[in-house]
């Protein structure tokens, strides 16, 4: 008899930290900017001297309920914060001031997520508010340093439903994808995982396909990019896949992402549920939040990427794969919207410029659309230039690419390159004269039936204009004149 | 002299700021080795105010309500510049940056602060005994504690160091020691004062409030400190009215209620009595008596004794050594650096809260102790609301004793913590009160305690003025010997 081998599925979970975008710190109104001399954006309030108090930054609210609304979830209009009391040289008060448990801004939304064509629901939790910690830097000679700048800075966290719903490394990549689409359409958080604005962990656990209990899960942390959400994942279920088939029993742990090695590594043992002594706030008031001001909220979101997505398929007619491409940047989006406007009867054309060459050429660069010096009206320049028929599309893209590179609008980079068509008609027939009287034989081949030629004449009249003639003028000219006699 | 008299006599150039803190720094040392009210003096500070002060005064300002009045600090108020260590070693160095809100408004007003009282260690005690430096002395008898934990603030007033300070009340830490020191001492409501910059115990009990031997300062000082600010969020958005209009003797109608259970077995005789006696010079000048009853009282000590210390274990989790303070040097790690700094820096009774205070609010214990107390405590502040229709005022002792010795219940916490038995109720309900002297028991003042609803701190104004038009127990002094 041969064993049959069992198929183990993924169960993933996952908590999302989202550094907001506003001004000021959380309880204070020291600045939340990124960045800074060590040190340099503290005050009594986010240093936890003694004697100083917190105050609820009303923007950071406003920002979780805005997140909150786009997420489908219900928001809570008394909600309260509560003390985490734990040690760590990063955390000046000593506790960490959390909403906590039910006490959450939003509850019970959800993100739908697309892989594969599938569409699948992703249930949300929670969406809460919090502070953020400061920064220890280990120096030589068993040093360390703290920077308290990040402390109190806004921190989001949003966490996905028990039972998890997502099963695969591609599902989690595509729920951070829109996650983080999300988020910058609302400018809540810019969403820059390497800074660490945005970053997130994942619980896992395996079963075999079919059973719907649950396995014993390890915590992955550290995965501080959109290519390591992936590997760390791949790697974590192929890990706990070959410990179950040979054997053995996952442990309960916390493990990090270690990107030199490639693998994920234990960080520490979780065998108990971490104590800490979570109660209200004494020094804050429960936060009550005022209907109107939620309607107010809701009615002035903006429009978000799966809205988007529709109105592309729905009125611009754009293929369902284009316009999730598109959607799944907003500052894609933003650019396509753009030229959009600006040239409307152009989406398609627009759409494949973005998804191709410009998609290429940031791919390489390892930059973000906005980061390009090429503007919407740029890109609609050119591609104007080429359907009058000024420049070839192929010229286009070698203009398209000096752009990118430098910056220059494209009717600049035409002049400066000589790549215009020659579109003149006069021009042309006189190119057309001159290789016709220089090229007497193949004019006689042509004339005796071999009407093939006349691809040589027009390559030899291409090559006179430096490949800048009309190529379509050039045989009609040619042709004109060889019927002519 | 009161701190009324001191503004009006600088501010008519009677006497200079300079002058006035000079003598208030003689009386100092003159009385402090006998006191030791202060954990840290601010001589030459204080002269270079008052010269400011007056410089002011010269160019025809006016500093303010408060203007060259010298003021003792009890050592948990952040005074920019001033060592604030709360009576604990393990803040020894800590210099706060910035102002305390109600320290920032005695400034604005012209006041000198004069020096940092000395405390039970982040006022945890009845006693000033648990001082990590030194205890303070009675002025009346200086073989006996001046109370606690605002004790410093409290002898250096009664001893005519400086006529008014402030203090801060978690359970009974102005009133206790204002009744033991033979002086006045008001809690406001929470709420009332702004909370910013006093160093936190229990964050949902702590009051800031002033210290002083009449009403009237009593009335100048809470008038000065009193308000909404935007950086306490607990503290009340209503504005201050005017207490100077609550300075007049009149009680006629004034429903006062006796809680019957304020005059039980636990309170001695001798003190009941002069309490009683003390009600009836109100009842004299025309109030009501009407008996009433706080079942729920008895419940206050205990869900103290939970809600305290929860939040203290939390609140005096920062002091680990890392950013400022006492740090342990001989540690390895982060985790014994913790240990020893904290082991070294606390005293017992700072480290018996917090270890009842994290039993408090561990998991499988939080819903039977914290969560169980606060409902208790939302019984205690119906009982008081309930009271409160039968009367306008509650009165009784504000301690079940006079002061007692030096180092008496040192060896009996529970008999230790029974001194605040009369005075916890009022932080667990929130509502104001007040301790003004009414009489002596063996040459020893009492204390006569003034409970009124929320935000009504106009009215225990009114009944403590009142009493003393009627009575000369505010203007006694005690005798110091040098």
């Amino acid at each position: 008899m041969t064993a049959r081998e069992t198929e183990y599925e993924l169960v993933l979970g996952m908590e999302v930290h989202a550094e907001l975008l506003t001004e000021s710190k959380m309880f204070c109104s020291c600045s939340a900017a990124f960045g800074g001399a060590p040190n340099s954006h503290c005050c009594p309030v986010c240093l936890g001297l003694p004697g100083s108090l917190p105050t609820i930054n009303r923007r950071a609210v406003e920002f979780v309920v805005r997140t909150a609304l786009a997420l489908n979830c219900e928001i809570s209009l008394h909600s309260i914060f509560y003390r985490k009391n734990y040690y760590y040289p990063d955390l000046p008060k000593g506790y960490q001031i959390s909403q906590y448990g039910p006490a959450a801004i939003g509850t019970g939304g959800y993100l739908d997520i697309e892989v594969g064509g599938a569409v699948k629901r992703v249930h949300i939790r929670r969406v809460h508010l919090e502070e953020d910690t400061g920064k220890l830097f280990h120096v030589p000679g068993g040093k360390s340093h703290v920077d308290y700048n990040r402390a109190g800075v806004p921190l989001m966290e949003i966490v996905t439903e028990t039972p998890p719903d997502m099963n695969s490394a591609d599902e989690a990549r595509d729920y951070l994808t829109r996650l983080r689409a999300i988020l910058v359409t609302l400018c809540v958080c810019d969403g820059k995982m390497e800074e660490g604005s945005m970053r997130c962990e994942a619980n896992m656990s395996i079963r075999p396909i079919g059973s719907a209990g649950l396995g014993v899960k390890t915590e992955l942390k550290n995965i501080n990019s959109f290519r390591t959400v992936y590997r760390g994942i791949e790697y974590e279920f192929q890990r706990q896949r070959e410990i179950v088939e040979s054997g053995g029993r996952v442990v309960q742990e916390t493990r990090r992402w270690d990107e030199a090695r490639g693998a994920t590594a234990p960080m520490r043992a979780k065998e108990v549920e971490e104590e800490y002594r979570y109660f209200p706030e004494p020094d804050l008031r429960p936060l009550d939040l005022d209907p109107e001001w939620i309607d107010e909220i809701r009615r002035t979101l903006p429009e978000l990427p799966a809205q988007r997505k529709r109105r592309y398929i729905e009125q611009l007619h754009l293929p369902s794969y284009d316009a999730g491409v598109l959607t799944s940047s907003p500052a894609m989006s933003r650019f396509f919207d753009t030229a959009v406007d600006l040239y409307p009867e152009g989406s398609k054309v627009v759409s494949n410029w973005l998804m191709g060459d410009f998609s290429r050429l940031l791919n390489e660069d390892g930059i973000e659309i906005n980061e390009s010096p090429v503007t919407p009206s740029m890109l609609v320049e050119m591609i104007k230039l080429i359907q009058s028929g000024i420049i070839s599309s192929r010229s286009g893209k070698e203009v398209f690419e000096e752009m990118h590179r430098t910056g220059q609008p494209p009717d600049a980079i035409v002049k400066a390159k000589g790549v215009t068509q020659i579109g003149d008609e006069s021009a042309i027939e006189a190119l057309a004269d001159q290789i016709l009287s220089a090229n007497p034989d193949v004019v006689e081949k042509f004339r005796s039936g071999k009407e093939g030629v006349i691809g040589f004449l027009v390559g030899q009249l291409m090559k006179a204009s430096q490949g800048r003639a009309n190529p379509e003028m050039a045989q009609r000219a040619l042709r004109s004149r060889l019927s002519k006699d | 002299m009161t701190a009324r008299q001191v503004a009006a006599m600088t501010r008519s150039k009677e006497v200079s700021c300079e002058e006035i803190a000079t003598a208030a720094l003689d009386r100092i040392q003159a009385v402090e080795p006998q006191i030791r009210a202060f954990i840290t003096l601010m001589a030459d500070q204080a002269i270079g105010r008052a010269r400011d002060l007056d410089r002011r005064l010269a160019s025809g300002e006016n500093p303010g309500p408060l203007c060259g009045v010298p003021i003792a600090l009890k050592d948990n108020l952040s005074l920019q510049g001033a060592e604030t260590t709360c009576g604990s070693r393990i803040l020894k160095g800590y210099v706060p940056p910035y102002n305390a809100t109600a320290v920032d408004r005695l400034l604005a007003a012209g006041a000198i602060p004069i020096g940092k009282t000395n405390m039970d260690e982040f006022a945890m005690g009845s006693s000033t005994e648990n001082s990590a430096f030194f205890p303070t002395r009675n002025p009346w008898n200086t073989a006996c504690v001046p109370g606690g934990s605002s004790g410093g603030s409290a002898a250096a007033v009664a001893s005519g160091q400086v006529p008014v300070a402030l203090g801060s009340d978690t359970g009974g830490s102005i009133r206790q020691p204002a009744a033991f020191c033979g002086i006045a001492g008001l809690k406001p409501t929470y709420g009332r004062v702004s909370r910013y910059g006093l160093v936190a115990f229990a964050s949902s009990l702590d009051q800031i409030g002033p210290i002083a031997r009449e009403m009237g300062d009593i009335a100048l000082l809470l008038g000065v400190i009193a308000g909404a600010d935007p950086r306490d969020s607990t503290c009340a958005a209503r504005p201050a009215p005017d207490y100077d209009a609550a300075l007049r003797a009149d009680v006629k109608g004034l429903r006062i209620g006796l809680p019957r259970e304020m005059f039980g077995q636990a309170v001695q005789p001798a003190i009941s009595t002069v309490t009683r006696r003390a009600i009836q010079v109100l009842e004299d000048a025309g109030a009501k008596i009407v008996e009433v009853s706080l079942p729920t009282l008895d419940y206050a000590l205990p869900v103290y004794y939970i809600l305290a210390p929860a939040e203290a274990s939390s609140n005096l989790a920062r002091y680990d050594g890392v950013e400022y303070g006492v740090r342990a040097d001989r540690s390895q790690d982060t985790i014994g650096m913790y240990m020893t700094t904290r082991d070294q820096g606390f005293g017992n009774e700072v480290k018996q809260r917090i270890l009842m205070g994290t039993y408090a609010l561990s998991a499988g214990y939080y819903d039977a102790y914290y969560l169980k107390a606060q409902q208790v405590r939302t019984l205690v502040r119906r009982d008081f609301t309930r009271a409160f229709e039968e009367c306008d005022i509650l009165a009784g002792p504000t301690t079940p004793t006079p002061a007692f010795r030096i180092g008496q219940k040192v060896g009996d916490p529970m008999e230790m913590k029974l001194a605040d038995i009369l005075t916890i109720p009022a932080n667990i309900a929130g509502i104001p009160a007040l301790s003004i002297p009414c009489g002596q028991v063996d040459g020893l003042p009492v204390g006569l305690d003034l409970m009124a609803r929320p935000f009504d701190e106009e009215t225990l104004i009114r009944c403590g003025f009142t009493f003393e038009s009627a009575t000369h127990h505010h203007l006694q002094r005690p005798e110091i010997s040098a």
